[in-house]
């Protein structure tokens, strides 16, 4: 037998038999198939309950005074949008400014199929795609759920703010490095609701560990028929809304 | 078989001293290089610890109860009894730590409480709303309203004072003579917790029936006995009422 065709046996005896240990490791339970992940500690979730928002904003300013997020109406961890569905289809959506002095409202704009607010912030996503990109590591996901940016390696390229389909990021003007909601990272990990469930006034804003059998948060995904942003792009967020229109994205 | 040589070859000597100095600098350098620079781990660990350490400016929702009981329990009690003090107040962190150093806002203008309070029809419809430029202008709202227990200055005893937009519509339809209160049940607790207990509603076509069936024994009420009459058993058997006519405008032909 010449050295090519003992290659060749050679050859795919090894691959039959590489198929074989693969098939059979397959088999085996817990290595080929990694075990769903069984979570145990903290995973934080955020409810967001569209039919009581009534639009104040108090949650925008209350976000900026605790997070030192700059005061231009531009950046934002948490927003509020106004959405404005007309008969004919159109549909606007504005951010609204807390700060401004209210416009009298044409009471019976007839044009107007249905009007509300939805509040927005980062959806903490369990397949966050803002990581994905980044090239230094500095943005990740914790243990308990929070996507996070290290501010300290994070060199600003803006891959992030690009890559979140929710627009959830921005460049700080100060640090020059992506900033985001935290959850509050500093108050929860201590025990408090963060600022923006602390102060809106109508309890639209539902803040709770996903794990624990009894919290605001479990009490209201049971109790609310729940929809996410954007669920086609499996980012798997961790926002959940209750009654939440068709047309928001 | 290979038959090494006695002696190393001068050209490999250089090669292993080189490859060795090599290994050297590169190991020294690894131990040099502090850890966090090495481990993204590392540079997570510190930055949770970084992020942990940012200072509170909301001190939460029961921080007050401790030194205002007082006005904490009226609150309690009243209408803003799911608001934070802080919603109002500002942030109060530091307030709480000395409370003689700072002191937290009163805000006491009217585009404060304006700012939740005017009309907007994106608002959900039953929360409290005023014109501000028709509602009493340039008056401060703590003139008649108690923020800590807001009452509209009379307790609305009709529906219409939420349902305004039901209320309008029935009153020029064919029940403008029927009270919300022959259909629906509205229990106390529903003017507390509008949502939480909700008035009762028809069920079956046997309701609309007690005044609308060709044979219903209901004819002591004159209105009853004035009601156009279906028979029952013909007229869209298997659907109830209000999948065709709109109860608080029901149109139909006399």
């Amino acid at each position: 037998m010449n050295g090519r065709r003992r290659f060749l046996r050679d050859f795919l005896a090894l691959l039959c038999s590489g198929g074989a240990i693969g098939g059979f490791l397959k088999l085996l339970p817990g290595s080929a198939h990694a075990k769903e992940t069984v979570r145990t500690g903290k995973w934080y979730g955020y409810g967001v309950s569209v039919d009581k928002c009534i639009g104040c904003g108090r949650c925008m300013e209350a976000c900026k005074a605790e997070n030192n997020v700059p005061k231009e109406p531009f950046f934002f961890r948490t927003w509020v949008e106004r959405y404005i569905i007309r008969k004919n289809g159109e549909t606007a959506v504005r951010t609204i400014d807390p700060g401004a002095e209210p416009v009298p409202e044409a009471a019976l704009d007839k044009s107007i199929l249905r009007s509300f607010f939805v509040p927005k912030l980062c959806n903490q996503c369990a397949d966050p795609p803002c990581v994905q990109v980044c090239p230094v590591g500095a943005t990740w996901r914790t243990e308990d759920g929070v996507v996070l940016v290290n501010e300290k390696t994070c060199i600003g390229c803006r891959y992030c703010i690009q890559a979140c389909p929710y627009g959830a990021r921005y460049l700080s003007p100060a640090t020059h490095t992506a900033d985001k909601c935290t959850f509050c990272y500093h108050r929860i990990s201590v025990g408090q609701l963060p600022a923006c469930v602390e102060v809106c006034p109508t309890q639209a804003r539902i803040f709770g560990d996903l794990n624990a059998a009894a919290s605001p948060l479990s009490r209201f995904l049971r109790m609310n028929k729940i929809h996410v942003l954007k669920p086609g792009l499996n980012t798997e967020p961790k926002v959940y809304y209750a009654n939440l229109d068709g047309e928001v994205r | 078989m290979v038959k090494f040589p006695e002696k190393m070859p001068d050209s490999l000597a250089r090669l292993l001293v080189v490859f060795v100095v090599l290994t050297a600098v590169l190991a020294i350098a690894w131990v040099m290089i502090p850890t966090p620079m090495k481990s993204v781990h590392v540079q997570w660990d510190n930055a949770i610890l970084r992020e942990k350490a940012k200072p509170m400016r909301y001190a939460g929702a029961h921080a007050c109860e401790e030194c205002h009981g007082e006005i904490y329990g009226k609150k309690k009690a009243g209408y803003h009894r799911d608001l934070s003090c802080e919603t109002c107040h500002g942030p109060a962190k530091t307030h709480t730590e000395d409370p003689d150093k700072t002191k937290p806002a009163i805000p006491a203008t009217r585009s404060f409480c304006v700012q939740c309070h005017a009309y907007n029809p994106s608002r959900p419809r039953g929360f409290p709303q005023i014109n501000p430029q028709g509602h009493n202008p340039l008056k401060p709202c703590a003139g008649c309203h108690n923020p800590h227990d807001p009452k509209p200055p009379t307790t609305p005893k009709e529906c219409s004072a939420c349902h305004g937009e039901i209320a309008r519509t029935k009153a020029v339809s064919h029940h403008v003579q029927l009270e919300c209160t022959t259909c629906h049940q509205a229990p106390q607790q529903h003017k507390i917790t509008p949502r939480g207990v909700k008035p009762t509603k028809p069920q079956n076509r046997e309701f609309c029936g007690k005044c609308h069936a060709k044979d219903t024994r209901e004819t002591r009420e004159k209105l009853a006995k004035s009601a156009p009459k279906i028979d029952m058993a013909e007229h869209g058997e298997k659907y109830v009422c209000w999948q065709c006519h709109y109860p608080h405008s029901p149109e139909v032909e006399n």
